[in-house]
């Protein structure tokens, strides 16, 4: 669904739960370029509310959410 | 420690609205943990957090490791009664004589959610700054020397904490 997203980094975040999907994700973005795009998966239902409320304070995008099952994928551009 | 330390430097020019203040007065892990994923949570946001440690969260920054000496009757009472740092404590409901704080913890591991030793070492990774209330470590007869390594940690007043309140937007009291 996402072949016209250009992913740079993979983070499995499965199993992890609140605050550790926001905490790594904070941390994985800073290892690639702004501009770049990381896919994130998590199995945290909390994260629909808090990757979204993540990156408008932090200041990134989130340019794609799909969920697959229990598994949620967000691509999060870096922006900032 | 070191990126820690860098960025910790460089959010501490944020404004008001990018900043939280954690008083953490309760020593129980219950809240404590409640504490810890606030202020971790904030840092990812890309916060500048002070957790300002007071009263019975005081010892939650012992040192188990560590030992002092030279203590007057009531500093080795409370020393020998209070928890020794995050690994100590107990739940503020169904501790049932330690079985409930047991069985919490377990669950924790099981539902893979952070240890308080992991997020006081997630915390320092993370540049969030820690403050002890000087009043509390004295009143307890805590000394410097049986508390944890920690990067930057400052020991202070009312007044220190207050300034950091001052210029920001939230403060929690915990």
């Amino acid at each position: 669904m996402s072949a016209d997203i250009k992913v740079d980094k993979v983070m499995d975040l499965k199993g992890m739960p609140c605050p550790m999907p926001v905490v790594k994700v904070s941390k994985g973005i800073k290892e690639i370029e702004v501009g770049q795009v990381i896919e994130a998966h998590t199995t945290d239902p909390g994260a629909l509310a808090d990757f979204p409320a993540w990156a408008r304070m932090s200041g990134n995008e989130i340019l794609k959410t799909d969920q697959d099952g229990d598994v949620i994928k967000f691509y999060i551009k870096r922006k900032a | 420690m070191k990126e820690g330390k860098e960025k910790n430097l460089e959010k501490q020019g944020a404004g008001p609205e990018n900043r939280l203040v954690l008083i953490c007065f309760s020593g129980d892990l219950d809240k404590a943990l409640a504490a810890f994923v606030i202020a971790t949570g904030a840092a990812a946001m890309g916060m500048d957090v002070v957790m300002f440690f007071t009263f019975w969260g005081t010892p939650l920054l012992r040192d188990k490791k560590k030992k002092v000496g030279g203590k007057d009757l009531m500093g080795k009472m409370f020393g020998a009664m209070l928890p020794k740092g995050v690994s100590k404590v107990k739940l503020s409901q169904m501790n049932m004589g330690g079985m409930g704080t047991a069985m919490m913890k377990s669950l924790m591991k099981k539902k893979n959610v952070a240890s308080l030793e992991d997020m006081l070492a997630l915390a320092a990774e993370m540049g969030v700054r820690i403050f002890i209330c000087e009043m509390s470590m004295d009143l307890m007869g805590f000394k410097r020397e049986e508390m944890i390594d920690y990067p930057d940690m400052i020991f202070c007043g009312v007044a220190k904490m207050l300034e950091e309140a001052q210029n920001s937007k939230i403060q929690f009291f915990i």
